[in-house]
Order: structure tokens, then sequence, then C-alpha cells
């Protein structure tokens, strides 16, 4: 690991300020994954600025009749939440199907959105990766790309986004709420919030440098039965090959989003509209346009067969 | 309370009265021994205090060092064991005010004023916890290499699911978990065993909790 100065903040204005003022610093909170990184070298903050005990470990009730989840929250307090586990069940059984206990126990809110892939080629530093090293090439198009995107990606990169919880918060329409290092907040749909490969996987997320997530809000719960189909190659502890979310109403109406299939949670609201006619018009719409390699290709069939799997259990 | 350090380089125990604060940025000036080898620029450090198993510790680190290796090449409490470093194997689980964490995967200087129990700190060989007392009793561990994890995380899962904590496995979400051996085996999942102790090790965490597996 490359050696970094460390100083701890205690609020989002100084946590903004303190990257302001030191060159090839990175915020740090639950390290999880960061850490993980920095040991490989594949990161390599000369300054690290501890959020971790910033005040924004509360889920609070929005006025809108929703949540407001603060950054800082720790997954496996977000999964535990008597509302989240009672109105927004897809997020729990979302975060419970990612990592093992004790990394939810370290890792963030804000953290597991910024998750970075884990595509062996960018864990692999011998190896090209655009998204490590830009320019340097893609290894894993034409490698070993059986866990590999199959919507969104491009000639540069075909790396998938880890994260579980952003499949449901994506469902959920979420939006992340974010602080610049001038002061200025915003609010990003999290339909907004990834950015596509194209030339420039490196850049994966809509975030000025030094822009802070403050909190994720979910707006008010919209009912309906709440599924997380996780197929992943053990049968816990592992990264997700595919995986559905889905919240289904009464009617057969409702949402869906992917994980596993892309850059980011896939989700493609036109789609929806044919969930009371089942699995395949769905699955159609959700992955038009997909590219697939000989590797890869069963990850297609298998998003239409786990999506009519979840819709059979939704109906009960 | 700081233990001597043996495994370090003499140069640092030279550089630690020039420490600063924690919490700050802190650079070890060039001190005496740095400089009679000066292609070495030393690395930040920083202080930090916690209690481990209830006595209070503070140490001056490089601050890449991780918990674990705090714990194990400073503090000399080797009982947590190092498998993977990148938290897969859980090896290095220990307890943080109340919840296991891996302890590769966070860095000792961010754990200031909080309180760490590592698997000397749960029993001793005359005074066992009742967890390990159970690991003896089934037999769970054949090498011990991961043993000191799989107990520090079989005594927090108790608690999670004591605390209402849902797993993968929790069938309803309104509803309190229980201790079932699908529900143990699922939230140990963390807790990687090469000698496939697992079900022995699960026949020790029901006997603790005192169900019926």
């Amino acid at each position: 690991m490359k050696s970094f100065t460390y100083e701890r903040v205690d609020s989002a204005a100084a946590a903004t300020a303190a990257f302001t003022r030191t060159p090839g610093a990175r915020f740090i909170a639950g390290g999880t994954n960061l850490l993980d990184l920095m040991k490989l070298e594949i990161e390599t903050p000369s300054h690290l600025i501890d959020v971790s005990r910033l005040a924004l470990d509360k889920i609070e009730a929005t006025a809108e009749g929703g949540l407001r989840i603060g950054a800082m929250v720790r997954n496996t307090d977000l999964a535990s939440d008597a509302r989240v586990r009672r109105d927004y069940g897809l997020l729990t059984r979302a975060l419970v199907a990612g990592a093992s206990g004790q990394l939810r126990n370290k890792a963030t809110t804000a953290g597991n959105l910024l998750q970075r892939t884990r595509c062996p080629y960018f864990y692999d530093t011998n190896q090209p990766c655009n998204k490590r090293k830009p320019g340097s090439g893609c290894a894993a198009i034409g490698g070993f790309n059986r866990l590999h995107a199959v919507v969104g990606a491009s000639d540069a990169c075909i790396a998938t986004h880890p994260s579980d919880m952003a499949v449901a918060m994506r469902a959920l329409d979420a939006a992340i709420e974010t602080v610049d290092a001038a002061g200025k907040a915003r609010a990003i749909p999290i339909a907004d919030f990834y950015r596509a490969p194209g030339k420039t996987p490196h850049l994966e997320t809509v975030l000025a440098p030094g822009e802070l997530i403050t909190a994720v809000t979910l707006p008010k719960p919209v009912g309906g039965t709440h599924i997380y189909h996780k197929v992943r190659d053990r049968a816990s502890y592992a990264f997700a090959l595919i995986s559905v979310g889905a919240i289904v109403q009464r009617d057969g109406t409702g949402r869906v989003a992917l994980g596993g299939v892309g850059y980011k949670p896939w989700r493609v609201e036109a789609a929806e509209a044919a969930l009371p006619r089942g699995a395949k018009p769905v699955a159609d719409g959700l992955l038009a346009g997909a590219r697939t390699t000989h590797e890869n290709a069963y990850k297609l069939p298998l998003v239409e067969r786990t999506l009519a799997g979840v819709l059979a259990q939704a109906k009960g | 309370m700081q233990t001597p350090e043996e495994f370090e380089l003499s140069r640092r125990g030279v550089l630690a009265g020039g420490a600063a604060s924690v919490a700050t940025v802190t650079l070890v000036p060039i001190g005496t021994a740095a400089a009679a080898a000066p292609a070495a620029k030393s690395p930040p450090t920083a202080k930090v205090a916690f209690e481990v198993n209830g006595a209070a510790r503070a140490l001056e680190l490089d601050t890449r060092t991780s918990l674990l290796d705090a714990l194990r090449e400073h503090l000399h409490l080797t009982g947590t064991k190092k498998g993977c470093d990148h938290g897969q194997c859980g090896a290095c689980t220990v307890i943080v005010d109340g919840r296991r964490i891996n302890s590769c995967l966070t860095l000792a200087v961010m754990h200031e004023g909080e309180k760490i129990t590592t698997i000397e700190g749960l029993g001793t060989p005359d005074k066992m916890h009742a967890m390990q007392a159970a690991f003896v009793t089934h037999d769970g561990y054949q090498c011990g290499y991961c043993t000191p994890g799989q107990i520090c995380s079989a005594v927090a899962v108790l608690d999670e699911i004591k605390a209402g904590v849902p797993s993968h496995v929790t069938a309803d979400l309104g509803a309190a978990p229980t201790v079932t051996k699908v529900e143990l085996r699922e939230r140990m999942s963390g807790n990687i065993c090469r000698c496939g102790a697992y079900s022995n090790i699960i026949d020790a965490i029901t006997d603790v909790a005192g169900v019926k597996a």
C-alpha cells in the first residue's frame, strides 16, 4: 500500500474543504472496498479524509412520506430498520443478499453505491484495464467474461456494478443527496447517477471531484410484494451472476430492476408495462440491444427465467 | 499502556517522540536516525487510543496499519489470524463496539475511543467463554487457524439474532429471526473453514444458543 496522511473530520463542510486543500485525497467511511483496492495499489490516495463519524447516521421520515437515509448508515442498520423492513422490503432483501455479516457491519449506504467493479482484470494489475488505467485496453473483452455485462457495455469496458443495494434503490426510485466543495447541495435521481462506460470507463458516476454523498432518499412506499432474487455461484457470500429486484402489485403491474447485467442497476421503465403479460416480454424489453459473449450469453435466459420465478412467487 | 514493540524497526522508536495529535495530518519530521538513512522517507504516522479486551491502549502507527496488524504486530495479540487480508475469509474477525468486523479491512487509526474484543478477550484457557468451550466439546475445528474468527463471529451472530437483524434466509421480515441451522449457516458464511468443520461449528453455536438444532 502507498503511504498516505490521514485526518478525521466532523462535518460535511470540513470534509469537502479538506478535499479542496489536499490534492490526491479520498474520503473513507467503511473502507471495505477502498482499503482492499489500496492494498493492491489500484487506489493510491495520498491523503484519506475519514468521514465515518459525520452525523449522517440517521434514518428519518421525510415530509413527503418517504425516508432519508444518512450516508453513513451501515448496511446492517439499514437492513434492520423496522420502517425499511415493513415498507421497503426489497431494500432489506437486497442488502442481506450482499457481502457477509462482518462487511455489512462496516459498509455504509454511500460507500455501497460507490463500490467499484469486481471484474477480475480490474483487480489484476498485470492486465490491461481501461477502468484502472485509461487507454490500456480491456482484457475482459475476449478474456474470461462469464461474469460481465450484457447491456450498456462499450468497446472499452464490459464491467458490471457489483451492488445489490443499488438494484433495490433503483427500483424504489431513490435519489442521492450530495454537497460539493462550494457547499452547494443537489439531489441526483439514481437513474442518472452512474455514467455509461463509453470511452471513459474510469469515470463511474456523475459526482464531481470532492462532492460528498450526504444521504439517500426514498419516496413514499408503493406497497406491493417485494422480492429480490439473486443468482450466484455459491448459496451465500458471492457476487451476483444476475439478480432480479421486483415490486409486484396485486393487479400484476410493478417494477423490475436487474443486477449483474451492466455498469449500473438496470431498469427500463417502458418494459414494465408488459409485467401483467409475464416474464418474457419484460425481459425482452429490459435486455433489448444486449451484446453477449459466448461466456456470458447465459445471462439472457437466466434473467427471463429468474423473473418468471419471481412473478410466480409474487402471485403466491 | 504501550507494550514494547520489539518487532518494530528502531527508527520508529526514535521518531515516536515527534508526533502530532490524533486526527490531524501527521507528517513526522525527519529525525536523527532517518537522517542516517537518507533514502528512506518516513511514512506518515498517527496516534490512536482504544480499548482492547478491557485495557486502554495507545499507539502511534504508520497510517496504513490495519486494525489486524495493530493487534498482532504491535499489541502482540496473535490470536486474531490473518488469512486472505482482503475481507474474504473472516479469519481476522474481531468484535468492535459489539459488532463483528473484518479487522484486515479497517485502519487502526479509525478506531479512536472504540472497544475492541479479540479471542483473547472472550476467555482464557482456564476460564473459557461458553462459545470457546462449545467449540472444544463439538470439535468445531481441525487445524484451528480460522477458529478465533469463527468464535468471535459466532458470539456476535447470536447477539445479531437477539437484536432482530434479518438475514438472507429470514422468511418473514416482520417477525423476529430465530436460531436455526439455516440461519446460522447463512450468517456464518463470511467465515471460511478450509478443513470443512462447518457442521460441528453449527453444532457448537446451537449448543450455546440453547436450542435443539
